[in-house]
């Protein structure tokens, strides 16, 4: 139990790292909301390593903190929105036995969707629906590359756990 | 690194969800005749596309400068911190738009005939 507690906190602290690392990225790819996504690969791994409640934790108070820390209200509701919508696609998507890779595919695309939600309803206009095909494959496309992360970041997560267990 | 069905799955449905966006948003491009302004979701005003004018927006999120121009439309300036909406160049064809989502200001071109056809599926 309490490894399981050290655990979570560790990857609570690393998602709020890799969001940060993310922010100081300035990668502009010209539209709004395109961006790699990092933090996703704490919360892949974490659906892997740890169990769904204390994944959806890590998601949770990772999006809390960086709101509170560097966002605002209006940030919140973006990252809340793409956080949650994001987080139960890919709840479902590894009970229906998608790789890692797949997982973080869904969970990239479903993000942007999430955000782009917030968006129309904080506008009050449909507008914004214009981004929606591109934010869709930008999705795909992060979400597969933080797929690969993810996938190696959990085989050497299980080797080492591994090595733990047999000592 | 392992793949199985089921992601492919998965991303055939997300192009072709994308792939369809694509299309219905690309299928009415008629030149607009009206320029409507949005603010928070409520109409700030609507100006002719034929007449050249420059529109001060200010409210509560901050000011925008939006330029009617030869026929096309786009945000001269504005305050708001990440300046996507300057950024967001000219329009002229009925539904499209430029957005500023910090000061949550829509300019839209609209068709003459009222109703825009993204409007009239969100409502």
């Amino acid at each position: 139990m309490t490894k399981r507690i050290a655990k979570t906190g560790l990857f609570v602290a690393l998602a709020m790292i890799f969001s940060y690392i993310e922010a100081l990225i300035p990668l502009n790819f010209g539209i709004p909301g395109v961006k790699l996504g990092i933090a996703n690969i704490v919360v892949v791994a974490a659906l892997y390593q740890l169990n769904i409640p204390e994944a959806a934790g890590i998601s949770f108070l990772r999006i809390l903190l960086m709101g509170i820390l560097f966002g605002n209200i209006v940030s919140l509701a973006y990252s809340f929105s793409g956080g949650v919508l994001s987080f139960l696609g890919m709840v479902i998507c590894k009970k229906l036995k998608l790789s890692v890779i797949g997982v973080s595919i869904v969970g990239g695309v479903l993000h942007n969707v999430g955000q782009l939600t917030a968006a129309a309803f904080i506008l009050q206009s449909a507008a914004i629906t214009y981004y929606f095909p591109v934010l869709l494959v930008s999705g795909l496309v992060t979400g597969f590359l933080i797929g690969i992360v993810s996938y190696r970041v959990n085989k050497s997560l299980d080797k080492l756990s591994q090595k733990h267990t047999d000592n | 690194m392992k793949m199985n069905k089921r992601d492919f799955i998965a991303i055939a449905v997300v192009l072709v969800l994308s792939a369809a966006g694509f299309l219905f948003l690309n299928t009415k491009h008629a030149q607009g005749s009206r320029v409507v302004i949005t603010v928070g979701g409520s109409e700030y005003g609507t100006y002719p596309l034929a007449s050249d004018k420059v529109i001060e927006i200010k409210s509560e999120n901050g000011s925008n400068t939006v330029a009617i121009e030869n026929g096309s439309v786009y945000m001269k300036d504005a305050d708001c911190p990440d300046r996507y909406c300057v950024k967001q160049g000219r329009i002229t064809d009925s539904g499209d738009s430029v957005i500023c989502l910090p000061h949550k200001l829509v300019v839209e071109v609209c068709a003459s005939d009222g109703e825009n056809t993204i409007d009239a599926v969100a409502k």
